[in-house]
Order: structure tokens, then C-alpha cells, then sequence
């Protein structure tokens, strides 16, 4: 029994924290946040020359084979950076969708291109109604002679406005709420009939709501097969929960370390506040909250690598402890840092807003307490 | 990263089942019911774990121990607590053992090891009283030389089993001077000596655990004492952090929170069982995440013992949280039995089976996070030695 990373993991972590702690200051990020693109085009040629956009993806692919523990690594540094280049968007969800569902063609076309950085590709699976259920796809996509004609609506489709090419869960059968007959299709960004409204998110993250009016795609935009796309999705989904939450506990180390920090520096009543017990009490809550959901993700990370049955309640209790003690810790390090924390000036409440996206995005708490009481009882 | 069990751990395991199913009858079920002890079935048991040669896991293999490695140590535990085994008393097994066999000359481990191992005698912790609990340093209890004995006189409190030990280890002052942990011995004492007086503490649970034991003029020979005079603060923290990786229950709490989903599928409810409730069931839920957070918590701790480290700072939330849960289990099977968990236990069982123990066990509990250091002194801790405060 052991929880110690290999000496390739070890690099890998040490190389992404590298540029974490020299290329990623608050200031940088939210100036990159800021530009047009909502991220630094330069930083993502960064990212392809340092590998990390090969890593999920198989050798035959052009990838390095990495799983989720190699996800883990990168995802926790990246959320004690608060990243915002697209790598979950494209990498974790679109790639995983063509690394699983892909024809040759089109794995050889498109993985390569998000891999060398020059395609970037955005998941509409959202809509309104749907609320966190993946399989609540109302958007239709009509069988014809060439291909499909798609009518509906997509929302918060994450980088969907920067991307050049959407990958769309539609209905090609069935009911609103039914398993089969979802569909994905490959729909090029400048496609006739497709309108992209771009949004921005309190976490200073971008993302679209995308109107389809009759969308002509041809056959050979179908990604896997037709009707049967939930279980690819529902996989994928495994993966992005895993992915979000390492995050997000790369989020919360960051929280409760540096709220010790400032608590040292800040003096009242002629002492740093660090020495009063009603806060060291309140500190260490926080630093066990995260180690905590630490364990939580090396269980669903770990249990998902060995395709262990117990995977699914692992990532449901792990995806609902992160979404109550992620933005516990993000709130108790607001309230430590007193008026500093509701400031633009400090990253501590940009980390709660990220928290708080991540806790929404594939199920909220309340959703994932239901999962796994469903799966537990 | 490998959390895999090896063949030779699933081997060891198949073992470990099938000497519990022979062995863990539901007599020996009946040494410990979450609380008061029968002290013969205890006796029994351990004396059945004695001959098999697993009561003392962690003793060095050499004079008694298992030489198991520290995954089989954490099979050994769990597979235990699913069985419904009793715990071992700690108090000579896993508390003054390692103090004798560490720091005690070798007259005193060929005295006292071999009746530990055995089940042969009782033992007791004299370690708080009335004005040291938390602040232990704080400890009066006076032990003045008088040629070849030391004379004891004060009063120790919150001495579980006292009534029903043949010796006590304790912690007694035999310095004035100097910084206050430094005027500290650590004294093993005969019950039987003319001048030690038990007195029961009536408590909440209505049962009898905890007793204040007093000291009027006890002689104890000097040969009693363990290492050095004025050395006992150093042992007795060796002895504290000892237990570490087993203080947070994680296999007990597993085993009440799996009977306690049992009983609420079949508790009726209306046309319905207890466990269609979504309110009852969400935090059952809760509590299982938390249980299933610790579980690795607890098994990150071993990893990086077993690989030769140190506890990570991991392992100083064990005892906060593994306190905190073994609560909620408590608190949600007495909200389970409903009317019945207010009955008063005469030695009959009235209403469900589950009502028989689980408010003893409940009020009783709640003594966990008070005992060990309470767990805002752990907190202290933590704040201090891993955040630096």
C-alpha cells in the first residue's frame, strides 16, 4: 500500500507547479482573464511544447497514456493557479469524448490538433431545462440526405466562443428524458445557422450560449454512434467530476495556506491575529476539510484507475464533499482575511467564485448526496 | 500509488476470517457493549486471542508481538470490528506494555510483560485529576521517598475500570522545582496496598466505567517506578502518541454505520421502512462520506509510517475526526430506535435489539471527545505543531 507518486508523476508535478509559481501570478491571470480570448494564447503554446496537452491520450493517439492520477496532478496545480486556458474544456472533455468515441479519421484529425494547440474544441452538452441531467437533451438534430439538420439551444458551453469547433449532444430519437438517442456531432463554429452569444462567469472563466436555426451538418460529422451516446457521456462526465474536484482541491490547499500566511502578517490589538484561538480553530477546520476531500479524491481516483465497481459512489460522495467543503473553506477564508477578503485586490474571493462554478458544473452537492444515496442505501 | 491488498494480504485476511467466525461467538460479542465491560468475557477472549498469539499486534515480535507488517495490522483491525469482536482492553495491552517493555528495567519486564500478555491482571490509567484533565502537567497526586518506598497521598479521577483493576500506572509528582513536566514520575501501583480507595462516578449512561481513586499514605516500593525519577512526562508521551493510527475507529464506525442501515431498512414506518425517509437517509449518507474520507485519511497515515516516515500532518486530524463520527453514528441509531432508545436497560431487552445497547453506547460517547485530550486541545495542536500558529 502505497500513495507515492512514480518518479514520471513527480515531474510532472513538479513541471506544472514550476510555472504555477513563476508564470501564473494573480496579476498575470486576471490580466489574461481579462484580454479578449479570456486566456493567454501564449500560455497554451506553453502548454503543447511542455506536453501537457498530450497527457490523457493513449501513444497510438499521440499522447503519453496518463490517467486520472496524472489528471489529479496537473488539475490540483492548476487550481491553486486558477488557470483559465481552456485545458479542462478541450483536453478533459472534448478529448475525452474523441479519444473515446472517435473514428481513425477523425481521432488522427482532431486530437492531434488539440494536442499541437492548434484546435480548440468545446462541449455543448448544457441546456436550460436540463438542469445536471446529461441525458435531458431536447436539442434535435433531423436525419436528411447529407447528414443531420440541427434546431435548439445550448447554454454554458464552457470557452464555447473561442473554440473552432463544438462537439453537440443532440436527440435523434426518443424523449426528452430517455437515455437512447443521444447523439453527438461535430459542428464547425462558422456552420450556416449557428449563433454564439459569448458570456462571461464570475470566476473570470468564458462561455457561450449557442443557438442552432436549422444547422446543416454532413454524415460525417457523427462522433460514435448514433443514439447511443450517454454512456460515453456519462463517462466523460466520470472523468470531469474527477478532474474538477482535484481542482478544487488544489483551490482549497491554497485557501487555507494562505489565510495562514495573512493571519502572521496582520496585526490588531498589537499582536498578529494568527495567535487568537477563535481563528486557529477555525484554521484548522479548513486544513481538515482539505485533506479530507484529499482522501475523498485519491479514493475516486484511484478506484476509477482500477475500474473498481465502487468508483461511481466514490466520485458521488467525492463530487458532494467538495462542492459542501469547497466553499466552506472559500467562506471562512473571506471571513479571516476580514474586508481584504471581499476585495478584487486579494485572489481569496476569485477562489471562492471558481469553488463555487466547480460545485454547479456536472451536479451540485445536493445532486451528488441524492447519486449516492441511491448507490449506498 | 498502489492501494491493492498483495496475495500474501489476502491470504492473511482469508486466515484472520476464518479464526473470527470460529472463534467470535455471540458470548464474547457480550464483553463490551459500548461501554461497561464484563470483565470474565473479556478475559476469556483475550486469552483466546493470547493463544493464537495475535493479543498484542503491536509488541515488538521478539516478546510477544505479531511482527505483522502494517497493512496486515489494518486487516487485522477491520476484519475484528466486522466480526463484532470486542476491542482488547488498552490499558495493559496497548498502554503500559510499550511504557515497560520501552523504558522499564529488565526485572520489571519479566515481572509484569508476561501477566499483560496472559489477561492475568487489570490494569488502570491514573493519569487526570479534579485540577489537571486537559492540562495534565497541572497533576498534584504527591509521592514523597521514605527509605526504599515512595509515600503516595491525592487523588486521581475519570479512572475507567478502576473497580475493576488489580494495578494502576500513574503519573505522580515528585518535584515542586523546576519547569512542571520536569517534577513528574511514573509510579505502577498494587490496587490491593492498604491506603488506595475506588469510588464510582455515577454518569450519564448509567453504567459503570469511570471512578475516582484515592490515595491516603500508600507505600510503593521504589523498584515500581519506570526509568528515572522525575523523568515520567517523557514517558507518558510516548505512551499517548503510541495508539496512533488506531485512535479513529475507522473500522468500528464502519460496522455501526452498516448495522445501522440494516435496521432502518427493516424499522417499519407507515406503509413504508425507515430508510425510504430522505431526510433520515441524506444524513446517514453524510456521515458514510465522511466515514469513507477518514478511511483513506487513516490509511494515507499508514502508508507513510509503513514506508518508514513519519505520520503526515494527516494523521493529527485522526483523532478529531474519528471521535466526531463514532458520535453521529451514535446520535443517528438512537434518532433510529425512536421511543425505544429512552428506555432504561434493566437486563431485559425491551422493544428492538438495536435499543439495547445504542443509548449506552450514545451517552457514552460522548465522552470521546473529551478523553485523550479533548479535541480542542487537539486542535491546539494542530494549530501549533502542523499550521504553525
Amino acid at each position: 500500500m502505497n500513495f507515492d507518486f512514480s518518479e514520471e508523476q513527480t515531474l510532472l508535478k513538479d513541471s506544472v507547479a514550476k510555472f504555477i509559481q513563476n508564470e501564473y501570478s494573480y496579476e498575470a491571470r486576471q490580466k489574461n482573464s481579462q484580454s479578449d480570448a479570456g486566456y493567454s494564447e501564449k500560455n497554451w503554446s506553453t502548454f503543447a511544447e511542455l506536453g501537457w496537452l498530450c497527457v490523457p491520450f493513449t501513444e497510438e493517439q499521440g499522447g503519453i497514456g496518463g490517467g486520472p492520477v496524472e489528471m489529479m496532478i496537473m488539475m490540483e496545480e492548476f487550481g491553486k493557479g486558477l488557470v483559465v486556458e481552456p485545458y479542462f474544456s478541450s483536453v478533459v472533455l472534448s478529448g475525452g469524448l474523441l479519444a473515446k468515441a472517435g473514428n481513425e479519421s477523425q481521432q488522427a484529425e482532431l486530437i492531434t490538433g488539440i494536442i499541437d494547440g492548434s484546435k480548440k474544441i468545446a462541449f455543448a452538452y448544457n441546456e436550460s431545462q436540463a438542469r445536471f441531467d446529461l441525458h435531458n437533451v431536447v436539442t434535435q438534430a433531423e436525419k436528411n440526405a447529407q447528414g443531420y439538420v440541427i434546431n435548439g439551444n445550448k447554454s454554458l458551453v464552457l470557452h464555447g466562443a473561442s473554440a473552432d469547433l463544438l462537439i453537440v449532444s443532440v436527440r435523434t430519437s426518443g424523449e426528452s428524458l430517455d437515455n437512447d438517442g443521444i447523439t453527438l456531432l461535430l459542428v464547425p463554429v462558422n456552420t450556416e445557422g449557428v449563433s454564439i452569444k459569448a458570456t462571461r462567469t464570475l470566476d473570470g472563466q468564458r462561455a457561450a450560449e449557442v443557438q442552432f436555426t436549422n444547422v446543416q451538418v454532413n454524415s460525417d460529422a457523427l462522433l460514435g454512434e448514433e443514439g447511443s451516446a450517454a454512456s460515453v457521456i456519462d463517462r466523460v462526465a466520470n472523468e470531469a467530476m474527477l478532474a474538477l474536484c482535484a481542482e478544487a482541491v488544489g483551490s482549497m490547499e491554497k485557501l487555507y495556506k494562505d489565510t495562514v500566511a495573512y493571519t502572521k502578517e496582520r496585526k490588531q490589538f498589537g499582536v498578529a491575529i494568527s495567535g487568537f484561538q477563535a481563528l486557529q480553530h477555525r484554521m484548522v477546520d479548513m486544513f481538515t476539510a482539505h485533506e479530507q476531500c484529499k482522501s475523498l479524491l485519491l479514493r475516486a481516483v484511484l478506484s476509477y484507475s482500477a475500474g473498481d465497481e465502487g468508483a461511481v459512489k466514490n466520485i458521488a460522495a467525492l463530487k458532494y464533499q467538495v462542492g459542501i467543503s469547497g466553499q466552506a473553506v472559500a467562506h471562512e477564508a473571506v471571513q479571516i482575511h476580514g474586508g481584504m477578503g471581499m476585495t478584487d485586490e486579494m485572489s481569496i474571493g476569485m477562489y471562492l467564485k471558481r469553488i463555487n462554478m466547480i460545485n454547479t458544473l456536472f451536479g451540485n452537492a445536493d445532486y451528488h448526496l441524492q447519486r449516492f444515496t441511491e448507490l449506498s442505501l | 500509488m498502489d492501494i491493492q491488498f498483495t496475495p500474501e494480504d489476502i491470504a492473511f485476511q482469508k486466515e484472520v476470517k476464518a479464526f473470527l467466525s470460529e472463534n467470535v461467538t455471540d458470548e464474547i460479542r457480550r464483553g463490551y457493549t459500548g461501554g461497561e465491560v464484563d470483565p470474565d468475557i473479556m478475559v476469556k477472549w483475550q486469552k483466546i486471542l493470547h493463544k493464537q498469539g495475535w493479543v498484542a499486534p503491536n509488541w515488538p515480535a521478539e516478546i510477544g508481538g505479531t511482527g505483522w507488517t502494517i497493512t496486515q495490522k489494518y486487516i487485522f483491525e477491520n476484519e475484528c470490528a466486522e466480526s463484532g469482536a470486542p476491542s482488547v482492553i488498552p490499558f495493559g495491552l496497548k498502554m503500559v506494555a510499550p511504557v515497560i517493555y520501552t523504558f522499564g528495567s529488565d526485572e520489571q519486564k519479566k515481572r509484569f510483560l508476561p501477566d499483560i500478555l496472559e489477561s492475568n491482571v487489570w490494569w488502570c490509567q491514573g493519569y487526570s485529576e479534579p485540577g489537571a484533565g486537559s492540562d495534565l502537567a497541572a497533576l498534584q497526586t504527591k509521592a514523597e521517598l521514605d527509605g526504599d518506598h515512595y509515600v503516595v497521598n491525592g487523588q486521581k479521577i475519570w479512572t475507567t475500570y478502576a473497580q475493576d483493576a488489580d494495578w494502576i500506572f500513574c503519573l505522580v509528582r515528585t518535584s515542586s522545582e523546576g519547569k512542571r513536566q520536569a517534577g513528574i514520575s511514573f509510579l505502577l501501583i498494587d490496587m490491593k496496598t492498604p491506603g488506595v480507595e475506588v469510588r464510582k462516578i455515577d454518569t450519564i449512561d448509567n453504567q459503570h466505567t469511570l471512578n475516582e481513586v484515592f490515595f491516603d499514605n500508600v507505600r510503593v516500593p521504589v523498584e515500581n517506578r519506570i526509568g528515572e525519577e522525575n523523568k515520567g512526562w517523557t514517558y507518558a508521551k510516548v505512551l499517548l502518541t503510541h495508539e496512533r493510527t488506531a485512535i479513529a475507529g475507522v473500522a468500528q464506525s464502519k460496522k455501526g454505520l452498516q448495522k445501522l442501515k440494516e435496521f432502518a431498512a427493516q424499522e417499519k414506518v407507515g406503509a413504508g421502512v425507515l430508510a425510504d425517509d430522505p431526510l433520515f437517509t441524506a444524513k446517514i449518507a453524510k456521515v458514510e462520506i465522511d466515514l469513507m474520507a477518514l478511511e483513506y485519511t487513516e490509511l494515507r497515515a499508514i502508508a507513510s509510517v509503513s514506508a518508514g516516515g513519519a505520520p503526515g500532518p494527516e494523521s493529527s486530524i485522526l483523532k478529531i475526526r474519528g471521535t466526531e463520527i463514532q458520535q453521529a453514528v451514535s446520535e443517528l441509531t438512537i434518532e433510529a430506535c425512536g421511543h425505544y432508545a429512552h428506555v432504561i436497560n434493566d437486563g431485559e431487552a425491551i422493544g428492538n435489539d438495536m435499543s439495547w445497547v445504542a443509548s449506552a453506547k450514545y451517552l457514552y460517547g460522548r465522552a470521546s471527545t473529551i478523553y485523550g485530550g479533548s479535541n480542542e486541545v487537539q486542535k491546539n495542536i494542530i494549530a501549533k505543531m502542523v499550521l504553525g500558529l
